[in-house]
Order: structure tokens, then C-alpha cells, then sequence
């Protein structure tokens, strides 16, 4: 009963349908139109519902409250904050350099949205399984880091341009330690794919049949993932009590949204990659031999699965923020280059050893 | 073509934080030389927030003029009105009823208390931590009550008159107070395993910010910012008013002089605070609230001058009467401003993000530097 109302089920379903009906070709178009407004819904759906999150778990943890007003227990609030932020004046500074300063916000959306291609959903629910997926997602991130720089260049502010400069400094040094986290559990899976590399767990998640240097490396990609999506206690890009709003100080508008938007989808993603490459994505969590146990978490729907591991590493990351003050900008290299990418480095040598002397199983 | 960000050859810009900044806690106006992230000067510039505070109380009696003093250092309102009821006592020679002393002391030390509450959430808001500060409103909101009980308001109190106390303490006040400090032990061993011992921001604070004796001295620093240079500088150890002289307490002293020892001897104040709290609460004596003092108030001609501890430092109130009802003349010497004055010799090589959490030890209360 269970599977077949699953994501692989209406793929198919939906898939069967067209194909019946259309010839091959316009099937194919109907479904790329499909998969981006899917893609456009989820981002907007997933964009309200982590700033929610994002609120009620800061109120738990500040012992107040959160938003209860607009709508049943503050489910509304957001949906509100967006046509607030809609019905917005988007202003362009006038020294603004208005082609790149309107351009940022939309490429750092692009950028969130490509890195979705890869990402397996369900079982069998993804919209392309890339040979090099993991590469992917590490080369497509990439890209919010030239949005970013480009807002602040083009805002022709001060604040704005630190905050960039320290965001690029920020990005691209925490972008090594997270590919050679990456590489580490490649180095397991043997394949960049993400299919494979959620099958490959089938008997058991990476972070527990992958010994130490898996815990080390993710870890270090947690570390590494924070400081990737800006958020504290690595947010120096926008450190409101050094740079006002670093960055996007002179957005206002839908155009801030998108950055805010961003923000929350590329936490969203970097989750889903750590839940994919160390917590078997769509995978459920079986233990050994105990048939029983293993049957009734089959159950348990794999879309399920996957979005639970990701919330509770996206709850992971708030708590970080809500906790930990922020780093200085030498202190957040200086972090970076002394520390995680050596140990990283080395962490990679161990699972080259582990691998080639076929410990992992 | 557009100019885009204007700068020296050498890449040296200035920056304005504030009037309208997250970080200054207030309208104070820093413009600020960078070379990069590193700052090379900064200006002060303030101005934006002056109410002539010292004019106006020229044109008040000297009942009325206490009133007006809540306004400046807001957090310390209770220690700037018993600044200005002790300086008037002095010149009208009133003999304070021992009650008074009790309740005024205990008064201070609460607002002692709420301003470090207030300071330490900011504080670790400018480094980055939100979550504390709604930590320190929860006690901070305790103490607001109790003042709330006893003096019918919240932050601009105006309870210390001339002579005394404006009203006797609330029948509830002993045994609330006596709660809220049990309770608050607690809380600030939350506070150290919270913040103190955070890696983060001991590495934020430590080695940042520092400020030699010399320095301290020499630019007129008190308070905690000069004692955390090893200035032995407490108005209330060195030159006790009311009943310090009775109680038990620590003058806390660090020596290091960085923004961390700063941030330390605060912590222990409010330690400190409690202690004398403590001490007083219980043997508050019988007696009057208020001496018996003329309807109309004149002080003798003459000077006179009184100094209190705030919860930033020293408080000095200067009065000059030509022996009529109202002051001659007044000056209020206020603690934030030769802290900040400070600000450059110690913010001065670091980054930006030295500087705000430096800031953030100085505990700046904008209308206090600015009158």
C-alpha cells in the first residue's frame, strides 16, 4: 500500500502518462516544465518553512515564545513576511552599478537551484543522477560565492564590500575542507554518483561502518558546512553588529529576500548532502541481522527518511547560531588553514589506508 | 562611469559606524580610518543625543533637578540620583536616617545588577551570541519588578530625594529581594559555562583591546574598564558614602587589561553586588525613610562635590550655589566619556571585529557621555 503512493510511484505514474498520450519529445519538454515549477514550489514551500523553524527553535532556545499571532501557532508568519517583503520598493542605489547589483540576487538563486539536479529525493526520485554528482553540487556552490562578491562590489558600499571581501575569503578556504571531506567518503563509495553512493549504505550508514575518519570527516564538513551557507558562528559576511548587513546592506526588497532565501535553501542543501553522503539519504536505518527491526523501518517511507536526517542536521546548524558568537576573520582562516584542512588532509590518508586494506565492512 | 568607493593609493578608506549602528548602542558616531580590516584611528563623534542636562537643572530647584539625572546613564538611574541627593546633603549638612542608607545601598546594587545584566546580553550580542541576552533580560526583568514594586517605575526610578528615600520599601521588597538573590547565584555560573568559558569568545576577547595602567590613568578611565587595568579606583572602597563603609566586599582587580579582563572583573561585580545585598537585606533598621528637611531647599553658598560608583565607573556631580534655590551652576562628570575617549588607544592595530567587542567592554551608555 505504502509504495504505491510513493515519490518513485508518481514519478512513474506521471511519467507512464505523458508518455501515452504525447509523443517522446513533448513528454520530455512537459516534464523539464514540470521539474521546474516543482523546483520553484519546493524552494518557495521549503523557504517558508525553515524560516519558521529557523524562529520557532531560536524561541525555544531564548526561552520566549517565537510568532503565535498570524494564523494557527504563527504558521502564517512567514507566508505574511513574504508578501510584506514583496509589496517592497526594490531600490538600486544610485551609485550602484544597477546591471550586477540586480543580477546578484537572481544568480545566487540560480546557483541554489542547479545544485537540487543531483539530489535524490525518495527512492528513485531525483531528477538526474549525474556520474559526477558529488562534484557537481562541490563545483555549482561555488558559483553563490561570485553572487556574493558581486553584490557587494556593485552596491559601491563600504560595508557591503567588506562584507563580500570576507565572505570570499570565507567561502573558498572552507570550500577545500568540505571537497576533501567529500573525497574521503568518495574514497568508500567509489563513485561520485549519488545513487551509488546512497546504495552503497545499504547495510549501514557511512558514519557508522566508516570508522573514525568518516565521524572525523563529517565533522569537519558540518564545520565547513556552516561556514559555506554564511550562517554563525561564521555569518562574518554579515556580522550585523560589525557591518550593519554586510553584503546585501543595501538590498532591500524581494532582492533581499532572495539572498535571505538562499541562505536557507543552501542550508537546506549542504544537510542534504551531509545526510546523503554520511547518513544513507533516502536509506533506512537497519541493524544487522534483526529482521523484525529492519522490516518495520522499511515502512517508514523513504521520502521520510531523507527529509528527517536533513531537519535534524538543519536543526544541528541552528543550534550552532543560536549558541556560539562569531569569529574574527583571522581567527575564521586561521581555523581553516591551520586546523581543518591539515586534519582533513590526514583524515583522508587514514581512509585511503582503511580502503585499501578493505577494513570498511 | 560610476566612482566606485573612494580610498587612498594605499587602500586606507574611512568608514562611519553610527549614528545609526548595531554595535554602538546608541547615536554615537565612530569614523573610523581602515587600512583593509585593520583600523588605523577613530574619531569619536558625539553630540547627536545632548539635552543640555547640565543647563536645565540651572533652572530647577534643587528637589527637581535629581529627576532630570535618571535621564543620563538611564541604567544606573538610582546611583546618578543618590550621586545628586548625597551632594545636596552635604550642603544642606542633613544627617541621612540609617534606614534611608540601607535601602539606597540595596538600590544601588540592584541597578548595579540590572546594568551588568543588560551590559553582559549586549556584550555577547556584539560578539555575535544572541541568545544571551534574553538570558539577562529574564533576571534583569526580576530586579525592573521589584524596583517597579517599591519605587512605581522601571527605569527612570527617581526614588532618592534630598535627605532619604521618596517612599518606605514595599512590605513584599525583603522577601522578593531575598528570592531573586537566591535564585541569581545560579544564574551566574549559567552565564560563565554559557559565555565565559565559550573557546570562541575567550579567543575573541583575550589579547584584544588592551589598555595600559598608564593609559587608564591617564586618560581619567573608572570603573571597570580602569580596574580591569589594575587601577584601584571603586568610589565606594576608596571613598565610601552611606553605608559602604559597614559592608563586606571585594574591590575587583585585574591586571591584563584586555577586553576579557574587563569582561571578568563584571562578572565578579555583580558577585560583589550580591554579597552586599546580602549583607544588608536582612538588618535593614526601624526607623525614618526621610530626614526632616525644609520645604524649600537652600544650599549655603558655596562648592560642593560628591562622587559615586555607577555601574560604568566613577560619578562625580559638582554643584556651585550662590545660596538661592536653585544651583549656580552643575557639572556632572560622567564615566562613559573618558571611557570612551579610551576607545582609540585600544581599538587602535586590531580589526573591526576587535573593536566591537572591545566596544561592547566599555559598556557605553550614549546619553551618559552625552548630556
Amino acid at each position: 500500500m505504502l509504495n504505491t503512493i510513493s515519490f518513485e510511484a508518481i514519478k512513474t505514474a506521471v511519467q507512464q502518462w505523458l508518455n501515452m498520450h504525447w509523443g517522446p519529445h513533448l513528454a520530455f519538454i512537459a516534464e523539464c516544465i514540470l521539474i521546474g515549477l516543482l523546483v520553484i514550489v519546493f524552494f518557495a514551500v521549503l523557504g517558508l518553512l525553515l524560516v519558521f523553524m529557523e524562529r520557532k527553535v531560536s524561541a525555544v532556545m531564548q526561552i520566549r515564545l517565537g510568532p503565535n499571532r498570524v494564523g494557527p501557532k504563527g504558521w502564517l508568519q512567514t507566508s505574511a513576511d513574504t508578501l510584506k517583503l514583496m509589496l517592497k520598493e526594490g531600490l538600486t542605489p544610485d551609485g550602484a552599478d544597477k546591471f550586477l547589483f540586480n543580477l546578484a540576487p537572481f544568480l545566487i538563486m540560480i546557483a541554489a537551484m542547479l545544485i537540487m539536479v543531483p539530489i535524490a529525493f525518495a527512492r528513485n526520485f531525483q531528477i538526474w543522477d549525474i556520474n559526477i554528482g558529488v562534484l557537481y553540487i562541490s563545483s555549482i556552490a561555488s558559483i553563490s560565492v561570485i553572487a556574493i562578491l558581486m553584490a557587494g562590489w556593485s552596491s559601491n558600499n563600504k560595508y557591503a564590500l567588506l562584507g563580500a571581501m570576507r565572505s570570499g575569503a570565507q567561502i573558498i578556504s572552507y570550500e577545500l575542507s568540505a571537497g576533501v571531506a567529500v573525497i574521503t567518503m568518495v574514497m568508500l563509495t567509489q563513485s561520485l554518483s549519488i545513487q551509488d553512493i546512497i546504495l552503497s549504505q545499504q547495510n549501514g550508514w557511512w558514519i557508522f561502518k566508516g570508522h573514525i575518519p568518516a565521524i572525523i570527516a563529517f565533522i569537519i564538513f558540518m564545520i565547513a558546512a556552516t561556514a559555506e551557507t554564511n550562517r554563525a558562528p561564521f555569518d562574518l559576511a554579515e556580522a550585523e553588529s560589525e557591518l550593519t548587513a554586510g553584503f546585501h546592506t543595501e538590498y532591500s526588497g524581494m532582492k533581499f529576500a532572495l539572498f535571505f532565501l538562499a541562505e536557507y535553501i543552501n542550508v537546506f542543501i549542504v544537510c542534504a548532502v551531509a545526510a546523503i553522503l554520511f547518513f544513507g539519504g533516502w536509506m533506512p536505518f537497519h541493524i544487522g541481522n534483526w529482521e523484525g527491526f529492519n522490516h518495520i523501518m522499511d515502512y517508514i517511507p523513504s521520502s521520510i527518511w531523507f527529509l528527517g536526517k536533513t531537519f535534524c542536521l538543519i536543526f544541528l546548524i541552528m543550534w550552532f547560531r543560536w549558541t556560539f558568537p562569531r569569529l574574527r576573520i583571522d581567527q575564521l582562516l586561521n581555523l581553516e588553514w591551520k586546523y581543518l584542512l591539515p586534519i582533513s588532509l590526514a583524515n583522508l590518508l587514514l581512509m585511503t589506508i582503511i580502503v585499501v586494506l578493505k577494513w570498511y565492512l | 562611469m560610476h566612482q566606485v568607493l573612494s580610498s587612498t593609493p594605499e587602500g586606507i578608506f574611512t568608514i562611519n559606524v553610527g549614528p545609526q549602528h548595531p554595535a554602538t548602542h546608541g547615536v554615537l558616531h565612530l569614523v573610523i580610518t581602515l587600512n583593509g580590516e585593520t583600523i588605523l584611528k577613530i574619531e569619536p563623534h558625539l553630540g547627536y543625543i545632548h539635552r543640555s542636562i547640565e543647563k536645565m537643572c540651572e533652572s530647577l530647584t534643587y528637589r527637581q533637578f535629581i529627576y532630570v539625572t535618571s535621564r543620563m546613564d538611564y541604567l544606573s538611574a538610582h546611583i546618578n540620583n543618590h550621586a545628586c541627593a548625597l551632594c545636596v546633603e552635604k550642603g544642606l549638612q542633613v544627617e541621612v536616617p540609617m534606614r534611608a542608607q540601607y535601602i539606597r545601598v540595596i538600590m544601588d546594587e540592584l541597578t548595579r545588577l540590572a546594568s551588568h545584566e543588560l551590559w553582559w546580553g549586549a556584550m555577547a550580542m556584539d560578539v555575535g551570541a544572541f541568545t544571551p541576552f534574553f538570558y539577562a533580560f529574564r533576571e534583569r526583568e526580576t530586579i525592573n519588578e521589584i524596583m517597579e514594586e517599591t519605587c512605581g517605575a522601571r527605569l527612570t526610578m527617581n526614588y532618592m530625594v534630598p535627605g532619604g528615600v521618596m517612599a518606605d520599601i514595599h512590605p513584599q521588597f525583603q522577601q522578593k529581594v531575598k528570592q531573586f538573590i537566591a535564585g541569581y547565584k545560579n544564574k551566574i555560573a549559567e552565564y560563565n559555562e554559557l559565555v565565559t568559558g565559550n573557546v570562541i569568545f575567550q579567543n575573541r576577547m583575550k589579547g584584544v583591546g588592551y589598555l595600559s595602567t598608564e593609559d587608564a590613568i591617564s586618560y581619567g578611565c573608572s570603573g571597570p574598564v580602569a580596574r580591569a587595568s589594575g587601577v584601584a579606583c571603586d568610589v565606594r572602597k576608596r571613598y565610601p558614602y552611606d553605608v559602604y563603609a559597614q559592608v563586606q566586599f571585594d574591590e575587583i582587580i585585574e591586571t591584563t587589561g584586555d577586553s576579557f579582563a574587563r569582561y571578568l572583573v563584571r562578572i565578579r561585580e555583580m558577585e560583589q553586588s550580591v554579597r552586599i545585598i546580602e549583607q544588608l537585606i536582612d538588618n535593614i533598621p526601624e526607623g525614618d525613610y526621610q530626614a526632616k528637611t525644609k520645604a524649600v531647599l537652600k544650599l549655603p553658598k558655596g562648592e560642593f562635590y560628591q562622587r559615586v560608583e555607577t555601574a560604568r565607573g566613577e560619578l562625580g556631580v559638582y554643584i556651585v550655589s550662590e545660596g538661592g534655590t536653585t544651583p549656580y551652576r552643575i557639572k556632572f562628570r560622567s564615566p562613559g566619556f573618558s571611557n570612551l575617549s579610551a576607545l582609540n588607544e585600544m581599538a587602535k592595530g586590531g580589526k573591526i571585529g576587535d573593536l566591537v567587542a572591545t566596544m561592547g567592554t566599555l559598556d557605553l551608555v550614549i546619553p551618559d557621555i552625552d548630556r
